[in-house]
């Protein structure tokens, strides 16, 4: 990961995504299919698919605070996600979008999808809290 | 090489009757639930507690070693899922359509989470759940959750 200055979490790279590709100045971020992944024989976990919005998510989130210029950390307050079909046992893409992003709160909507973007697997809506700056937290 | 793993249509046909402990067995050792390592902790007319260990490789910070909050959601995804069986006494294939979880605070390094899931309402075609998740003590949550399956093959009449 070279074309941003937060790395993704260990969680997100013990399931093996990587950045793959950039919409809109938000990260997309792949997932390949495997066992670690799978729900029902075939399938993905759906919380294997919210793990990778989330990660997209909070991406679009780091990427828009820097477009800011600013080093705030987040904290997620909820999310929300409707599954919409079934994920395939093949490459998985998610990219979130910041529909709102105030002082003290970010509103994202974040998107996963396969072959087809206008076809999204899943969908999710997500509130993070815009911490104080990273020196001055306590 | 992805293992497609047991069938729990094909474990459990309608009839079989459901154990949680056991079906856990199959949930938690293959796939993502094998991953995670999820835990049978207990069950009752319409609810099944899980649990996660906490792990390395499971945080969103290693900062702070707290646990990556899409850790939670797969918890309490099995969970809810396998209260709505529990309640039906029988396996029926369904699919989470929504989910959601508020995190109340963060799951702290190194800390057991535990995910308790409850199937409040059973339509023909709907299971309706909540939930909660903990680190031992359930007065104190760390997450809340509530969402909706839908079965996909047969109804329930």
């Amino acid at each position: 990961m070279t074309d941003t200055a937060y790395p993704l979490p260990p969680y997100a790279q013990a399931l093996n995504m990587t950045v793959v590709d950039e919409i809109d100045g938000a990260p997309v971020i792949g997932m390949p299919f495997a066992d670690r992944v799978q729900g029902r024989p075939g399938f993905l976990h759906g919380g294997a698919i919210s793990g990778l919005l989330e990660i997209a998510a909070i991406a679009a989130v780091h990427r828009a605070l820097q477009a800011k210029g600013s080093d705030s950390a987040i904290k997620q307050v909820n999310v929300t996600v409707d599954f919409m079909r079934g994920g395939l046992g093949q490459m998985t893409y998610a990219v979130g979008e910041v529909t709102r992003l105030g002082r003290t709160m970010a509103n994202v909507e974040a998107r996963a999808w396969q072959d087809d973007r206008d076809k999204p697997i899943a969908m999710g809506h997500m509130h993070y809290l815009i911490k104080a700056k990273r020196e001055d937290a306590t | 090489m992805v293992s497609r793993g047991p069938d729990l249509g094909t474990l459990l046909p309608p009839g079989a009757g459901f154990d949680p402990a056991m079906v856990n067995k199959v949930m938690g050792q293959f796939g993502h639930g094998g991953f995670l390592n999820m835990q049978y902790v207990g069950h009752g007319a319409d609810w099944v507690e899980l649990s996660i260990d906490w792990r390395e490789d499971l945080v969103a910070d290693p900062n702070t070693g707290i646990l990556a909050s899409a850790v939670i959601i797969s918890l309490m995804d099995n969970a809810t899922s396998m209260s709505i069986w529990t309640k039906l006494g029988e396996f029926r294939p369904q699919a989470t359509m929504d989910l959601r979880i508020d995190y109340l605070r963060p799951s702290p390094s190194g800390k057991r989470v535990y995910g308790r899931g409850i199937c409040y309402h059973l339509t023909n075609s709907i299971g309706f759940v909540r939930g909660f998740a903990h680190n031992g003590n359930p007065d104190e949550p760390l997450a809340h959750a509530s969402g909706t399956f839908i079965r996909t093959g047969d109804r329930v009449s």
